[in-house]
C-alpha cells in the first residue's frame, strides 16, 4: 500500500496505459482505436513528466535576470568587489530545488509528435469513411472480403 | 575531412522538402529535380562520409556545438556500419526516385509535389536514424520516418490501401511508443540520453542488472521487434507494402525494416553494451529460437501466396528472421552476418520489388500466374529480377550466398544448430518460390491454350519497361553482385567496428 502511494504516478502510467492498449488492440471502432492511442501517448507523457518532479522543488527558472537588472540600476562603482561576491552567492544553485526541465523538454516533442499522429490517424480514418462508409472493423472486412470473392 | 559531411547528407532532403512543396504550389513540374538534386546531394554527402570513416575510423558532430555535458545537446556519430547503412539509404532512395519518376503520375495523379515532400523527408528521417547518437533524438526521427510513411502508404489507389495504412499507424505507434517508454527507463537510472555516454554510466556505475536497465532493454526490443515486423507482431507489413503505391514500397520495404534491425543492433552493442546483452542476460536461446519460427512462418506464408508483392513481404518477413537471428547468435561472425544481410537484404528487396513493380505495370495484376512469357516479352527486367531472386536463394556470385554464408558460420560456431537448419530450409522454400515463377515466365506460353505445340513459334514483340523504371532496377541487380564479390572487403569494414567490442570472447 506504501508502494502504491509513493509511486502513485506510475501505478497511473500504467494503468492507463494498459487501458490505452486494451483500446488500441481490442475495439473495433477505428475512431475508440484512436482514442486508445492517445491514451496510450498521455500516458507516456506522465511517466516522463514524473521522472522531472522533486519532492519540495520548484521551476527550474533561476532568479538570474532580476539580480542582473538590479546591477545596472545601481550606480555604485566603489563596492564593485562586493557586488560580485554577491552575484556568485546568487549563482550558486541547488539543483535539488529545482524540477528536472530536461524530461519535460523532451515530452513538449512528444506532444508534437502526438498530436501529428493522431491527425495523421484521423485523416486516414476519414478517408477510410469516405471509402466504406463505415468506421467499424468488423464491416470494413465484410466489405473487403465480398468484394475479393 | 570535411567536418559537415553529416550535415551535407541529411540537410538536403530535409530542406528540399520544404522547397518541394513551395514549388508544387508555383510549378508542380520543378519538385522532382528538386528531390533528384537534394537526395544526389545527399548520397554524395553521405559517401564523403564513407571516405571520413574510412580515414578516421568515426565520424562525430555536435549540432550546436553543444559538446558539454554530454547527454543534453544533440550529438551525430558515425561508424563503419553507419557510414555504410547512409549509404544504402541514399543509394535506394535514389533509385527509387528515379523509378517513381516515371510511374508517380498513374498512381497518386495530382499529388506529385506532395509525394516528393514526403518522399524527402522519410529519407531524412532514415538517415538521422543512422547517424544519431542521442536516444531520444532516434525517438524523434523514427516518428519522422513513421509518419510520412504512414501518409505515403495511405496515398495509394486502392480501396484497401487506406485500411492498411490505418492498421500501420496503430501499430507503429505501439512500437515507436515502447522504445520511447524504454528510452526513459534508461533515463531514469543513468541520467543520460547520450548513447556512448549511457553505455560508460552503465559499465562505470556497474548497472548490469539493474532492474531498471533491463526493464529499458525490454521495452527498446520490444518496441524495435514491432517496428522491424518480426513474426508475431509482422501482421501490418504484408498488406500495407502491397496496397501502398509501388513508388512508396520501393522505399519503404527496402529500408524502414533494415533500418529498425540496425537500431536493435545499435541498442545491443552500443547503447547496453556486449557484456550485458549476451553475457548478463542469457536471451540468446529464445531470441535465436524466435527467429526460427519467424523464419519459417515467413517462408510458409510465402508459399501460400499467388500475389507476387505479397509472396515478397512474407519473403521480408523471414529475411527480418534470419538478421534478428544472426544478431542474436553472440559471436562475431554471426553479428557480421546480420549487418552483412541488411545491406544484401536490403539490395535485393529494392532489385524485386521494382521489378515486381514493372510487372505490375504492364500486366496491371501481381499475380504471379500473370507472369507467362516474360522472359520472351522483357528480357532484361526478367534478368535482373532472376538476378534478385538468385539472390534471395543464395546462389554464389550473388550478395544473398554470402550473407548466408557468414550466419551460417555464425550458427554453426555458437552450436544453434536449429537455426542453420532453419536457413538452409528457407533457401530451399524460397527456391521452389522462385523456380515455379522461372517456370511460369521461361516456359508458359503465351498463347492462351496448353496444348499448342503447333504454333509456339510465333513472333513474340519484346516490350521492354521505360527507361525510367529500367535504368534503376538494373543498377540495383549489378549491385547485388557488385556486393556479393566484395563481400570480403565489407564484411572487414563492418569489423573494425565490431572487432573491439569482443563478441562472444574472442574477436
Amino acid at each position: 500500500m506504501d508502494l502504491l502511494i509513493d509511486r502513485f504516478n506510475y501505478v497511473a502510467y500504467v494503468i492507463l496505459m494498459m487501458i490505452g492498449l486494451h483500446a488500441m488492440i481490442v475495439k473495433k471502432n477505428l475512431i475508440k482505436k484512436l482514442i486508445g492511442m492517445s491514451i496510450f501517448q498521455t500516458a507516456i507523457i506522465l511517466f516522463f513528466v514524473s521522472i522531472g518532479v522533486k519532492e519540495g522543488s520548484t521551476i527550474p527558472i533561476a532568479a538570474h535576470h532580476d539580480d542582473h537588472a538590479a546591477k545596472h540600476a545601481a550606480p555604485a562603482h566603489d563596492d564593485h568587489h562586493g557586488e560580485k561576491k554577491h552575484h556568485e552567492e546568487l549563482h550558486a544553485i541547488d539543483p535539488d530545488d529545482f524540477a528536472n526541465p530536461l524530461p519535460h523538454v523532451l515530452m513538449l516533442t512528444a506532444i508534437v509528435v502526438g498530436v501529428a499522429t493522431l491527425g495523421l490517424g484521423l485523416a486516414i480514418t476519414q478517408k477510410i469513411y469516405r471509402q466504406y462508409g463505415s468506421i467499424e472493423e468488423d464491416e470494413i472486412l465484410e466489405k473487403i472480403r465480398s468484394k475479393d470473392v | 575531412m570535411f567536418e559537415h559531411s553529416l550535415m551535407l547528407t541529411i540537410l538536403p532532403p530535409i530542406f528540399a522538402s520544404l522547397v518541394a512543396t513551395l514549388m508544387g504550389l508555383w510549378k508542380p513540374r520543378f519538385a522532382l529535380p528538386v528531390a533528384l538534386g537534394a537526395i544526389g546531394f545527399s548520397m554524395f554527402g553521405s559517401i564523403i562520409t564513407l571516405a571520413s570513416v574510412t580515414q578516421d575510423g568515426f565520424v562525430q558532430y555536435f549540432l550546436g556545438n553543444w559538446s558539454e555535458p554530454r547527454g543534453i545537446g544533440i550529438e551525430f556519430r558515425v561508424d563503419h556500419i553507419s557510414a555504410l547503412m547512409l549509404v544504402l539509404i541514399t543509394s535506394v532512395a535514389f533509385l527509387s526516385l528515379i523509378y517513381a519518376s516515371g510511374k508517380l503520375k498513374e498512381e497518386v495523379p495530382g499529388k506529385e509535389p506532395l509525394f516528393y515532400t514526403l518522399y524527402l523527408l522519410l529519407t531524412g528521417g532514415l538517415l538521422g536514424i543512422c547517424m544519431t547518437a542521442d536516444a531520444f533524438n532516434l525517438y524523434v526521427m523514427l516518428e519522422i520516418t513513421s509518419l510520412t510513411s504512414y501518409a505515403l502508404v495511405a496515398m495509394g489507389s486502392g480501396r484497401r490501401a487506406a485500411f492498411s495504412a490505418y492498421h500501420y499507424v496503430i501499430m507503429g505507434t505501439i512500437g515507436a511508443s515502447f522504445y520511447l517508454l524504454g528510452v526513459g527507463y534508461l533515463y531514469i537510472r543513468t541520467g543520460s540520453l547520450n548513447m556512448m555516454d549511457i553505455n560508460r554510466i552503465i559499465l562505470e556505475q556497474g548497472l548490469q542488472q539493474s532492474p531498471t536497465i533491463i526493464v529499458a532493454f525490454i521495452m527498446i526490443l520490444i518496441g524495435m521487434l514491432v517496428k522491424m515486423a518480426f513474426f508475431p507482431l509482422s501482421g501490418w507489413l504484408t498488406n500495407t507494402y502491397t496496397h501502398a503505391p509501388s513508388c512508396t514500397g520501393n522505399l519503404a520495404a527496402p529500408l524502414m525494416t533494415k533500418v529498425s534491425v540496425y537500431v536493435m543492433v545499435r541498442m545491443m552493442l552500443t547503447v547496453f553494451g556486449v557484456d550485458f546483452v549476451f553475457d548478463e542476460l542469457v536471451w540468446s536461446p529464445i531470441m535465436v529460437w524466435l527467429a526460427v519460427i519467424a523464419i519459417g512462418a515467413g517462408s510458409i506464408m510465402a508459399l501460400a501466396q499467388t500475389d507476387l508483392k505479397r509472396m515478397l513481404c512474407c519473403l521480408i518477413i523471414a529475411e527480418v528472421g534470419y538478421m534478428v537471428g544472426g544478431a542474436w547468435l553472440a559471436n562475431h561472425h554471426g553479428m557480421t552476418g546480420a549487418i552483412f544481410h541488411i545491406f544484401s537484404d536490403g539490395a535485393m528487396t529494392l532489385c524485386l520489388f521494382l521489378a515486381a513493380g514493372i510487372f505490375f505495370h504492364k500486366n496491371g495484376t501481381g499475380d504471379i500466374g500473370a507472369l507467362k512469357g516474360m522472359y520472351q516479352r522483357m528480357p532484361l527486367t526478367m534478368g535482373a529480377f532472376t538476378l534478385g531472386a538468385f539472390s534471395m536463394i543464395g546462389v554464389p556470385p550473388t550478395c544473398g550466398f554470402f550473407s548466408k554464408f557468414y550466419l551460417i558460420r555464425g550458427g554453426l560456431e555458437s552450436g544453434h544448430y536449429e537455426y542453420v537448419v532453419a536457413l538452409l530450409l528457407s533457401s530451399l522454400v524460397n527456391a521452389i518460390l522462385f523456380f515455379r515463377i522461372f517456370e511460369t515466365a521461361y516456359f508458359g506460353d503465351l498463347s492462351h491454350d496448353d496444348h499448342g505445340h503447333a504454333h509456339h513459334h510465333e513472333e513474340v514483340e519484346v516490350d521492354e519497361a521505360p527507361p525510367t523504371m529500367l535504368a534503376p532496377l538494373i543498377v540495383a541487380a549489378v549491385s547485388l553482385v557488385i556486393l556479393g564479390l566484395y563481400n570480403s572487403a565489407i564484411a572487414s569494414f563492418i569489423g573494425k567496428t565490431l572487432t573491439p567490442l569482443a563478441i562472444g570472447g574472442a574477436g
